[in-house]
């Protein structure tokens, strides 16, 4: 370990969570009135802002289109003041194009794409401040902006990574965790089913810590759903008071 | 210039009516509405384990054996009769792709629009090759919808003498769901302005036109230049749509002019500002309640 306790004797961890604490959630959902949907979210110091436009028709190659079901076009980017060091991100770069994949493919196992044959899906997401779990916050900030767009969904998705010491999992684990030196695993859920949309790892752990780590995983992202569920209800709830005849 | 500056400020919610504090009709994506099986499955529900599910966060409404739920804010979902106004995206093999806020592209077809020079008259090929005349890429029509194709797809036409090109006006784009469906969605309001309120959210304001500019066939778009007065009228009538919007406030005719009679005492600039929006808005709610009760 790179000389930082990350979890003490008494089980408290570098910003004074327990071992399956989550951050602090703080969203909104409608942030932006001309795109389709949109939400602001923030978990603890990072932070992400999401925006659906969809279903409408292919832009560009209409050879794209699935005659089907909607194509999913999922696009991350950071922004150049997100991170400690100052940084001009191209468009377009590896880790970027990695992560937009992913989101794509968690959101195909949510959305019911069959519903809208030959139409289109773009889910934006940017982070404005990175801390740590960048894929599970852009993952809950799109859910809320597609739930925001009134896009069909079998249930939300929620996505947390969790971090492997001392023979414990950590929940939600933030920058100063994730760079030193612990194995990670990020995973997206959808709570209700317990199916799992994606489960991400690429650093080494023994084949018997598997199985804690997706649990505690699966907790966490329950603890998130109902995190979002509330922010959910609390959003319809001013939207609705009005628009009643 | 002055400016018009402000810091952020804690919204505090503004309402005649009730709060809506613990409905129940309320559901979330992933919510079990019922696991009667004795129910129809409609819009925004699925069925999971024998277990109607929402998809959708919205309301739940019930008709007979048929269960909906319907998002707050959704994408124009058309219905055949509907009003739309929309914008041409692309000039094709006898159509014309129409961008009306639906899930796909709309398609106008040749066949279905008035032709200048006659109801009934033949569409040749030269017609087909001299369409970009009639309508190009950006132009603005109003139109009626014809059909709907299985994929969701809307056909329009325009074969009124009331639907066509659009000329000079403003555009205002707004949710579908916050126009009242009426029997007329064109309407001469008595400000001076007229309205077409298109059933897909998109509002087109524009100046009443003349008795002899109605004989065209649609096409005809008038340059003249429209006087101040007309312009300020319009201008008007779109800060209060926007501020009607902005309160969720159902858009047609009598709500619009109530909305523009309570806004005369302010400049036209002003009403978007949050304090006098809401105060133009309770004023339109208020006079909409006298008039109702």
């Amino acid at each position: 370990m790179a000389g930082l306790e990350l979890l003490t004797d008494q089980g408290y961890r570098l910003d004074g969570r327990k071992a399956s604490e989550l951050r602090k959630f703080q969203a909104r959902m409608g942030v932006f009135a001309q795109a389709d949907g949109s939400a602001y979210l923030e978990q603890g110091n990072t932070k992400a802002l999401a925006v659906v436009y969809g279903p409408h028709e292919i832009r560009g190659s209409r050879s794209r289109a699935l005659h089907d079901r909607a194509v999913i076009n999922c696009q991350y980017s950071m922004a150049t003041f997100s991170t400690a060091e100052r940084k001009r991100r191209p468009h377009g770069d590896r880790k970027s194009t990695e992560m937009s994949l992913h989101l794509k493919q968690t959101f195909e196992a949510a959305v019911m794409t069959q519903l809208f044959p030959r139409s289109q899906i773009d889910i934006y997401v940017k982070i404005l401040q990175s801390d740590g779990g960048n894929y599970s916050v852009c993952v809950n900030a799109a859910t809320l902006a597609v739930i925001d767009a009134g896009i069909p969904m079998r249930d939300y998705v929620c996505a947390c990574t969790v971090g492997f010491v001392d023979e414990t999992p950590l929940a939600d684990l933030c920058y100063a965790e994730e760079s030193g030196g612990v194995s990670s695993l990020a995973l997206a859920l959808l709570p209700r089913g317990g199916q799992i949309a994606l489960v991400q790892m690429d650093a080494r752990l023994h084949q018997d810590h598997l199985e804690t780590l997706i649990e505690a995983a699966m907790t966490a992202c329950k603890g998130v759903s109902k995190v979002l569920d509330e922010v959910v209800r609390q959003h319809l709830q001013e939207a609705s008071v009005h628009s009643r005849e | 210039m002055a400016v018009d500056m402000r810091l952020p400020t804690i919204k505090t919610s503004m309402s005649l009516s009730v709060p809506a504090a613990g409905r129940k009709d309320l559901v979330v994506p992933g919510d079990v509405i019922t696991s009667d099986t004795g129910f129809m499955r409609g819009h925004g529900t699925y069925v999971d384990e024998d277990k109607l599910t929402a998809s959708v966060a919205g309301e739940v409404q019930r008709v007979d054996k048929l269960i909906c739920v319907r998002p707050l804010k959704t994408r124009f979902n058309g219905e055949v009769g509907d009003v739309v106004v929309g914008r041409i995206t692309e000039v094709q093999q006898k159509r014309w792709k129409v961008e009306t806020n639906s899930r796909l592209d709309s398609v106008l077809l040749l066949s279905s629009v008035n032709l200048p020079g006659g109801e009934l008259r033949r569409r040749s090929a030269e017609d087909e090759l001299t369409m970009r005349e009639y309508l190009h890429e950006g132009d603005l029509i109003s139109a009626e919808v014809q059909s709907v194709f299985s994929d969701g797809a809307l056909s329009l036409h325009t074969r009124s003498l009331k639907y066509g090109k659009l000329g000079q006006g403003v555009l205002v784009q707004l949710s579908p769901s916050l126009i009242k469906r009426q029997k007329t969605h064109f309407h001469n309001l008595p400000c001076g302005a007229s309205i077409i309120l298109g059933n897909n959210g998109f509002v087109w304001l524009y100046p009443t036109p003349g008795q002899q500019e109605q004989e065209a066939g649609g096409f005809y778009t008038s340059l003249e230049p429209v006087s101040l007065s007309d312009r300020e009228v319009i201008s008007r009538l779109r800060n209060c749509l926007l501020a009607l919007a902005a309160h969720k406030v159902l858009l047609y005719d009598t709500s619009v002019l109530y909305c523009y009679e309570s806004s005369l005492q302010h400049q036209v600039k002003d009403i978007l500002k949050p304090e006098v929006m809401e105060e133009i808005v309770m004023l339109t709610q208020q006079k909409l309640l006298e008039q109702e009760g």
